[in-house]
This record gives C-alpha cells, sequence and structure tokens, in this order.
C-alpha cells in the first residue's frame, strides 16, 4: 500500500455512493409526480452541459470545438426545457384552496 | 478559480441536485425543489464559464442563448398530452451531447484537464470510461429517436417508427452480434495508444445502429417502459462522461437520473406484470385486438350517456378510473366538469390511478392536474382499492386491461397484475370505442358482469353527453 490513489477509485467512490443517495430519494418521490420527475431528471443529466463548455473553450478553433458548441446549444434547450416544463407542471399541481395534504404511495 | 474552489462550487450544485429531487416527495415541496434545481445548474454554469473566461465565451453564450430560448418556447408550447414525445426528445439531446463531448475529448484531451500538455494522449483509464459513456449516449440517442418517433405517431409515415413492433427472424442474435462487435472496437480504442480514431468512430457508428436496433421490436404498449429506460441510459451517459472528465458533479447528477430511470422502469414493469427482460427483447401487443370474445357468445348490457348520469347521479359515491383511452380524446376538461357537477350534488367523486394510465410514469395525474382537478381528489390504486367495495358506481374510461379481474385468476395470461379492484364496486359503467381487447389481447369478464352497463363511443363525446344530462 503507498502512492496516491487513481482518480477512478475516488470517481468509483463517489459513483457508488450518488447511486445509493438516488436509490433512496427517488423511492421517496409520490407516483403522482413521476411525470415532472422525468422532465427534472433530464434537465438535470443536461448537467454535461459543463463538458460541453470545456470541449467548447479552446481559443484554437478545430471541429472539436466546434462540436463542443454544439453540444452546448443541444445541452441548453435541455436545461431550459426540462426546468421550465417541470416548472410548468407543478404549478397545475398547485392547490387552489387549503386541504390537508395527500397521502403518499408507498 | 483554483480547482479546488471549483470543485467544492460543483458539490454545492451535486447537493442542491439532490434538493430538487427530494422536493418531489410531494406536491408541495416539489415547486421549491424545482428552484433548488435551477440554482444548481446555474452555479454548475457559471463556476465553468468563469474557469473558460479567455476562451471562446462568446460562441459559447451564442449557443447557449439558441438553445436556452428554443428549450423555453418548446417548454412553454407543449401540450401535456404530448409530454412522452418530449421527454424523449430531450433523452436523444443528452445523448447527442455525451457523444458530441466524448469526441471532443478523444480529439483534444487537455481542454478537459485530463492531461496537463496539449496534444497530450489520455490516460488509459480515462479511455475506458469515454468508451463506455459514448456509447451509453449513442444507444440513449437513436433510441429515444425512435422512441419519439413511435410516440409521436409518425409510423404512417414511416415503418421504422411503427408503433406496432417491427420484428424480424435473428433479430436478438444480430443485436447481440452488433453488440459483442461494438465491445470489441472499444476494447480496440481502450489498448491502442494516442487517439486510436477507427475503433472509436466504428464503434459510435455501431452504437447508434444498436440504440435504432433494441427500440423498434418494442410495441406502443410498452412505451412507459422504454422511456423510463432511456430516463436512465441518459443518466448513465452523463456519469460516463464524469468518469473520463474526473469530474464529480457529472458523476453524481448522471447517477442520480440513472437510478431514477431505473427505478421508474422497474415500478413500470411490475404495474403491468412483465420482466424487464421481456419488455427489452420486444415483440409484444404485436396481436393487438385480434383475440376478441371467446368461443361462447356472451351478452352484454349497453346503455347510453344519459343513463349513466342518471345512475352516477343517484349515487353516493362515485370512483372515476381514467386510462390511456381518456388521453387520446382529450376528454380530461370534460371529465372535471362532469366530477365537478357531481361534487355540487354532494357525491363524493375520486380518482383511481393506474401506475401505468397514460403513456409514462405519471402521465395521467399531470393530464388531471392539468384540467384542474385537486390532486387530492385523485388517488393512487393500492390507495383506493380497498374501499371499492363500498363505493356505489364505478366509470371506467378508456382503459381495459388494468381492471381485469383475471389478474386473479390463476393460468390467465395476466394474472398477478397489479389492477384497481372495480369489479368490487356496486356498480360499474365502463366505457369504451367498441369491444375490442385491449394490449394484452385478453377478453375483460369484468364487461359481461350483471353489474356492469356498457356505455360505447368516444370518451370525450361520452362525456361531453354525462355533462349534458346533469345539467
Amino acid at each position: 500500500m503507498g502512492g496516491t490513489v487513481d482518480p477512478t477509485v475516488i470517481n468509483l467512490l463517489v459513483f457508488v455512493l450518488a447511486v445509493f443517495v438516488g436509490y433512496h430519494v427517488i423511492w421517496n418521490v409520490t407516483p403522482a409526480l413521476h411525470t415532472p420527475l422525468m422532465s427534472v431528471t433530464n434537465a438535470i443529466s443536461s448537467v454535461i452541459i459543463v463538458g460541453a463548455v470545456l470541449a467548447a473553450a479552446p481559443t484554437e478553433t478545430d471541429f472539436g470545438t466546434v462540436l463542443g458548441v454544439i453540444a452546448v446549444a443541444l445541452a441548453s434547450v435541455n436545461v431550459a426545457g426540462g426546468f421550465l416544463v417541470t416548472q410548468r407542471m407543478l404549478e397545475m399541481f398547485r392547490k387552489k384552496e387549503p386541504k390537508k395534504a395527500k397521502s403518499e404511495a408507498a | 478559480m483554483s480547482a479546488n474552489q471549483l470543485t467544492l462550487w460543483y458539490l454545492v450544485a451535486s447537493v442542491l441536485f439532490i434538493f430538487a429531487l427530494k422536493g418531489l416527495s410531494s406536491p408541495v415541496m416539489a415547486r421549491r425543489g424545482n428552484l433548488f434545481g435551477m440554482t444548481g445548474m446555474g452555479i454548475a454554469v457559471l463556476v465553468t464559464l468563469a474557469v473558460v473566461a479567455r476562451g471562446n465565451v462568446a460562441a459559447i453564450l451564442l449557443a447557449m442563448l439558441a438553445g436556452g430560448s428554443f428549450g423555453a418556447f418548446v417548454a412553454r408550447r407543449v401540450e401535456m398530452t404530448q409530454m412522452p414525445e418530449l421527454v424523449a426528445a430531450m433523452h436523444s439531446l443528452v445523448g447527442m451531447a455525451a457523444v458530441l463531448i466524448a469526441i471532443a475529448a478523444v480529439n483534444n484531451p487537455s481542454a478537459f484537464g485530463i492531461v496537463s500538455n496539449l496534444r497530450d494522449p489520455m490516460p488509459t483509464g480515462n479511455k475506458l470510461e469515454l468508451f463506455i459513456g459514448t456509447f451509453v449516449g449513442a444507444i440513449t440517442f437513436s433510441g429515444s429517436v425512435i422512441a419519439f418517433g413511435k410516440l409521436a405517431g409518425l409510423g404512417k409515415r414511416f415503418r421504422l417508427f411503427s408503433s406496432a413492433p417491427v420484428v424480424f427472424p435473428g433479430q436478438h442474435w444480430l443485436n447481440l452480434a452488433i453488440g459483442l462487435v461494438m465491445i470489441g472496437f472499444g476494447v480496440a480504442f481502450f489498448l491502442s495508444p494516442g487517439e486510436a480514431w477507427a475503433p472509436f468512430i466504428l464503434m459510435t457508428g455501431l452504437a447508434f445502429m444498436l440504440g435504432f436496433l433494441i427500440i423498434i421490436p418494442i410495441g406502443g404498449a410498452d412505451m412507459p417502459v422504454v422511456i423510463s429506460m432511456l430516463n436512465s441510459y441518459s443518466g448513465w451517459a452523463a456519469a460516463g462522461i464524469g468518469f473520463s472528465l474526473n469530474n464529480a458533479m457529472l458523476i453524481i447528477a448522471g447517477s442520480l437520473v440513472g437510478s431514477s430511470g431505473a427505478i421508474l422502469s422497474y415500478i413500470m414493469c411490475k404495474a403491468m406484470n412483465r420482466s424487464f427482460i421481456s419488455v427489452i427483447l420486444g415483440g409484444f401487443g404485436a396481436a393487438e385486438g385480434a383475440a376478441a370474445a371467446g368461443t361462447e357468445q356472451k351478452t352484454v348490457k349497453s346503455g347510453s350517456a344519459e343513463d349513466a348520469g342518471f345512475m352516477m347521479q343517484n349515487a353516493e359515491s362515485v370512483v372515476i378510473v381514467p386510462g390511456y383511452g381518456l388521453a387520446v380524446a382529450r376528454a380530461q376538461h370534460a371529465v372535471k366538469e362532469m366530477a365537478q357537477l357531481l361534487a355540487d350534488k354532494g357525491i363524493s367523486v375520486r380518482f383511481a390511478i393506474h401506475p401505468v394510465a397514460g403513456r409514462m410514469p405519471g402521465h395521467m395525474n399531470v393530464l388531471l392536474a392539468e384540467a384542474e382537478v385537486p390532486y387530492d381528489q385523485v388517488f393512487e390504486m393500492e390507495d383506493i382499492n380497498g374501499e371499492m367495495g363500498t363505493t356505489d358506481v364505478v366509470l371506467v374510461l378508456g382503459a381495459n386491461d388494468v381492471v381485469n379481474p383475471l389478474a386473479y385468476e390463476k393460468g390467465s395470461p395476466i394474472y398477478g397484475m397489479p389492477i384497481i379492484d372495480v369489479h368490487k364496486a356496486r356498480t360499474v359503467l365502463v366505457n369504451k370505442r367498441s369491444m375490442a381487447a385491449g394490449y394484452a389481447g385478453l377478453d375483460n369478464p369484468l364487461f359481461y358482469m350483471d353489474k356492469t352497463m356498457m356505455v360505447f363511443g368516444d370518451a370525450k363525446k361520452v362525456v361531453d353527453d354525462i355533462v349534458k344530462s346533469l345539467h
């Protein structure tokens, strides 16, 4: 044993823990909101826009930066579209008058 | 900004994403959760822009503006009945973006900080992850395009998009062969030194092809599973890219989405009483409507919309079971009006939702919410089944398999499928367009019960007529 930990191992650590968090958080989502869940997860997975920005950034333009710019545009559609359509759907679930909260299914 | 600061900001964004999903545990908290999600995304994008401040920022901002405004426009205009198509289209964009980023990473690893010097070759470990991110992204893209076509009903113009499964002999062997060859090229890419474009491009091309091929044999009825599965893939693609860029935020966000889609697929399979493998292998729903009534001639009682209105008016409790047929007929607003009229007469009106009602998970809940049905009148199957026995009238609108009591009979193809127990209610009203069987191609004994009255016709027309009779 010795030396530095390979970044891949740290990535794996993050990955496994994140899957656990995801598993527990998602099972708590009420079935009534499964459609907004799909649209918001769409928006969240579009955080790869961060990778697209890095790809597009180098000032020395080549086909890689062009693909990066295209990827930024594609991911932006999802970021804006995903969050806004989720917002729109959730507004529809807004209560008209105060009532007791709906019981959640397991 | 130092790499440490950047990573800490990414941690903040990741936590906000978790809060966004956590908010969805109740409709009350969900809107605030969505704001958390937007904030997280804003932070992620801003700090990344700050890092690349001396680069091509003008082009990046322009691309964001163009894509963002198009996304905002679509989000505002899309009909709630078209949500499955929208979600499929968005999955394909995530997949494509992942592939493009991967190509850019092979081209210039130094742009992502994977290697320190310009034109240094990518380390082998990162190549393995990049290969995984790329092929999952490519499969997500082409699979989602097919799913989009099937959902949008493009099958009439292009047979590839047919909602009936497209099957041919040897299909699964072909897919398996393509998959193995694809992995072979991936390993070649992984093992070869330097950029290794040829195996990378071949692998990506085969992955695109595989995406098309694995989705075409899956029938329209299984779309709720497919769309959840592609949701999951889009997350794993993002996580794969995160691995190859050593970016923990991408890994976290991708894993959250990946597990979300996987859980939704599981819930949908369970609600349809199908194994995930049989959905993926496809071919289901081919005999749609073929096997209707059995050998013996059974009689059904049928009545008019006015009769149905009269029966509901004289009930104390009414449960409405909406199915896909209601969404197709766009009858949700008329149903809301009917429910309101009944409630005004002092009748208890509730909605019972089967998990696979609609074309994607939770679709029916959104359609009813859009029609302004208060969500505390809307019940999930497990929550209302116990009260079916004391319900006076159940109105089934455009649903069939999900109320088929054969699910309780051993030996029936749908044995074990969870259903809404409408057959236990005192009176059952069933609206259908005809006596044709549902997706499972099964006859439904519910229709022949003494307490059942069929009301034939288009759901919207029938509900409108009921509304008229209630005035």
